[in-house]
C-alpha cells in the first residue's frame, strides 16, 4: 500500500506474454478481448440508449421495433423540461451541495486522518474506533432520528441541514489515515525539530503531500454527493433546495404518465456531466483505491 | 472548546501556559506530551463534533423513539411524546407487510451479493490477465453504471423492462424467449431489480478486485507458469487464496449495502406489485414518509441488529486465517 502509485500502473506492458509459449496466449488474449468487448456493450447500451432517445420525438421513442437513432434529432425534450422545471437552480444546488461537501470532507478527513496516523495522543484507539463504528452503523437506520436531531436544531429546508450529517465521512477518514500513515516519519520530525507547530507541519508539509489522496477522495465524494438521493430529498422541502437528482425524481414521480422524452432529457442531465467529471479524474480514482488499503 | 476536548482526554490538564507548569523539571517532556494531546484532539475536533450530533445522539435517539409513538406532528417539541412501550415492537412481529419485506431483503441480498462478487472477479480477472490495450478504457466503461444516479438508471430500466417492447425482450424475442412483464410479476419483480442492482454494482467490485490483484506478486505466476500449471489452476490455487482479505472485505461491504435495499424499489417500483418487492429499508421510509416516527424508529433499530449481527459474524471469519 506504500507503494509509491507511479510504480503500480501498466503491468502488462513491460513483461509481453510472449515468454510463455509463442502463440497460445495470443488467441487466449483475442478472447478476453471478444468477451470484455461484448460484456461493455451490454453495461453500456443503457446509457447510450438514454442519450440518443433524449433527442427523439416521444412517438419515435415508443416505436415498435425501437430505434437506436434518432431519425429528426431535437433539442425539444430539453427545452420543455427547463421551461417546466427550475433547472439552472438544481444544478446550482447541486454543484453547491457537492462542492461544500467535497472541501469540507477533504479538510476534516486528512486533519483526522494525520492526528491518526502520525500524532501519539491519549484517546486516538477511541477516536479510530468511532470512526469504524460510523462506517458500520447503516445509514437508512438512522434517517428517523438524524431527522429528527436536525428538525430540533431547525436546519430542515435549509443548505445546513443537507450538508452538515456529510461533512466528515469514515471512508474518508480511513482512506487519508491509511495515506499518510505510508509518508515517511522523517520530514514530520524534521518539521518538529525546527519548532513548526503541528498546524503548520500539517498546511505546509502534509498535505500537499497528500495531492494524490485528496484527489481520490475528492472525486470519491464529488460523485457520491451527487448522486445522492434520499438526504436531500428529505430534508429540501421548498423547490429552491432541490438538487437535480431530486427535481429529476420528484418531476417523475409525480408525473408517471408524463412524457417519456422528458424524463430521459432528465436523465441525461444528470448523468452526463458526472460521467464526464469522472473520466477527466478516473487516473487518480483507480490509482488511489489501491493506496487506501482497501485490498 | 480547546479546554474541554483537554480535560477530556484525562491528561493532567495543565495547559502549556499555565504558570503551574513552569518551574516543573521535566517541562520539555510534559510540555511536548500536552502539546501532542492538544493537536491530536484539535485536529480530531470537526470529525467528533459531527460524529456526536448526527451519529451518537440519533442513535440514542433512535432506542429512545422506538419506545414512543413519535409522529411527525411532534416535531416541534420531540421531548413530549407519550411513550409507548412495547407497542412498536409487537406491532412489527403481527405485522405481515414486515416479514415480507425481510424475506424479501434477504432473497435480493442472497442472490445480488454473490452474483456482483463473482462478476466483478471475473471482469478484474479479464483485464488484469495480461492485456496490453484498452485496459482504461474498459475500466471506465464498467464503472459508468456505478457513478450514475439512480434517478437516471431508473428512468432507463423502466423502459427496459417494458413488457412488450421494452429492450431486454425484444432481445429475449431474438432468441424466442417470452419475456414475462418483469415490473408487474410477483415473480419476476425481484429478479429484475436484481439483475439492476448487479449491473449498478458490479463495477464497484471490479475496481476492489483490481487493486487486489495488483497486491499478487507476479513471481508466484512466473514460478508456477514453469511448474506448468494451467491457468485455472494458477486462478484456483494462487489467486483465489490470495485475494481472500479483499473478498472478505467485499462480502462485509456488499451484504451491509444490500442488506439496506432501498433505492430500487423506491424508484422502480414502489414495494409493487403486492409488496413483492418491499425491503425493510423501503418499509422503514415509508413509515417515516406516513409519519410514524416511533414504528419507523422500531423497524431501524431491527434492521440495525440484524446487520451488525451479520457484520460481527463476518468479522469473525474475516480473522481467521485460512
Amino acid at each position: 500500500m506504500s507503494t509509491p502509485m507511479s510504480l503500480r500502473i501498466d503491468t502488462g506492458r513491460d513483461r509481453p506474454p510472449q515468454e510463455i509459449t509463442p502463440d497460445r496466449p495470443e488467441r487466449g488474449q483475442r478472447w478476453v478481448y471478444v468477451v470484455l468487448a461484448a460484456g461493455l456493450v451490454v453495461v453500456c447500451a443503457p446509457f447510450v440508449w438514454m442519450v440518443l432517445s433524449s433527442f427523439k420525438t416521444e412517438k419515435e421513442i415508443y416505436a415498435d421495433p425501437p430505434t437506436w437513432f434518432p431519425e429528426t434529432p431535437g433539442f425539444d425534450n430539453f427545452s420543455i423540461l427547463l421551461d417546466k422545471l427550475d433547472i439552472p437552480q438544481f444544478l446550482f444546488n447541486s454543484v453547491f451541495v457537492a462542492t461544500v461537501t467535497t472541501l469540507g470532507n477533504l479538510l476534516f478527513c486528512s486533519m483526522l486522518g494525520y492526528a491518526l496516523a502520525k500524532i501519539d495522543y491519549p484517546g486516538k484507539k477511541f477516536i479510530f474506533g468511532l470512526v469504524l463504528s460510523k462506517l458500520m452503523i447503516p445509514g437508512i437506520a438512522l434517517l428517523v432520528p438524524t431527522f429528527v436531531v436536525v428538525a430540533s436544531l431547525g436546519l430542515v429546508d435549509s443548505y445546513a441541514g443537507i450538508i452538515l450529517p456529510g461533512l466528515a465521512a469514515p471512508m474518508g477518514v480511513f482512506l487519508m489515515r491509511q495515506f499518510i500513515q505510508g509518508l515517511p516519519d522523517d520530514l514530520i520530525d524534521a518539521g518538529r525539530v525546527d519548532g513548526a507547530g503541528e498546524f503548520r507541519i500539517f498546511f505546509r508539509i502534509i498535505l500537499p503531500l497528500c495531492r494524490p489522496a485528496l484527489a481520490t477522495l475528492g472525486l470519491l465524494t464529488f460523485l457520491a454527493s451527487w448522486n445522492s438521493f434520499l438526504w436531500p430529498l428529505v430534508v429540501a422541502q421548498s423547490e429552491d433546495l432541490y438538487t437535480l437528482p431530486v427535481g429529476v425524481a420528484l418531476y417523475s414521480l409525480d408525473h408517471q404518465n408524463a412524457e417519456y422524452g422528458l424524463l430521459l432529457a432528465g436523465a441525461s442531465m444528470l448523468v452526463l456531466p458526472i460521467i464526464a467529471v469522472f473520466v477527466y479524474f478516473q487516473r487518480h480514482f483507480v490509482q488511489g483505491i489501491a493506496t487506501t488499503g482497501l485490498k | 472548546m480547546t479546554s474541554t476536548t483537554l480535560a477530556r482526554t484525562g491528561e493532567p490538564a495543565t495547559p502549556p501556559n499555565s504558570p503551574k507548569s513552569r518551574p516543573a523539571g521535566g517541562r520539555v517532556r510534559a510540555t511536548a506530551r500536552t502539546r501532542r494531546a492538544w493537536a491530536g484532539w484539535t485536529f480530531s475536533l470537526p470529525f467528533l463534533v459531527l460524529y456526536a450530533v448526527f451519529e451518537l445522539v440519533p442513535v440514542i435517539a433512535s432506542i429512545a423513539i422506538s419506545f414512543t409513538d413519535m409522529r411527525s406532528t411532534d416535531l416541534r417539541d420531540p421531548l413530549a411524546v407519550d411513550p409507548a412501550g412495547l407497542d412498536n415492537y409487537s406491532r412489527l412481529l403481527s405485522d405481515e407487510v414486515f416479514w415480507k419485506a425481510i424475506g424479501n431483503t434477504f432473497y435480493f441480498t442472497a442472490v445480488s451479493v454473490p452474483l456482483t462478487l463473482v462478476l466483478g472477479l471475473a471482469l478484474a480477472v479479464a483485464l488484469n490477465s495480461g492485456i496490453a490495450r484498452f485496459k482504461t478504457f474498459f475500466r471506465v466503461g464498467y464503472y459508468l453504471p456505478v457513478v450514475s444516479s439512480i434517478i437516471a438508471v431508473a428512468v432507463v430500466w423502466n423502459y427496459l423492462l417494458k413488457d412488450d417492447m421494452g429492450l431486454i425482450n425484444t432481445a429475449l424475442g431474438w432468441v424466442g424467449i417470452d419475456g414475462p412483464d418483469w415490473l408487474n410479476s410477483t415473480t419476476w419483480a425481484i429478479p429484475a431489480l436484481i439483475g439492476m442492482a448487479v449491473w449498478r454494482h458490479m463495477g464497484f467490485a471490479m475496481v476492489i478486485f483490481l487493486a487486489g490483484l495488483q497486491g499478487v506478486p507476479k513471481e508466484m505466476y512466473e514460478a508456477a507458469t514453469l511448474d506448468g500449471t494451467t491457468k485455472w489452476q494458477a486462478f484456483r490455487y494462487i489467486t483465489l487464496p490470495m485475494l481472500r482479505p479483499t473478498m472478505l472485505f467485499m462480502v462485509v461491504i456488499s451484504m451491509i449495502g444490500n442488506l439496506q435495499f432501498f433505492e430500487e424499489p423506491f424508484v422502480m417500483t414502489q414495494g409493487e406489485p403486492l409488496d413483492s418487492t418491499t425491503s425493510i429499508a423501503y418499509q422503514i421510509y415509508e413509515a417515516f414518509g406516513t409519519g410514524q416516527y416511533g414504528y419507523a424508529a422500531a423497524m431501524s433499530y431491527v434492521l440495525f441488529i440484524l446487520i451488525a449481527g451479520l457484520t460481527l459474524i463476518q468479522f469473525r471469519l474475516l480473522r481467521e486465517k485460512p
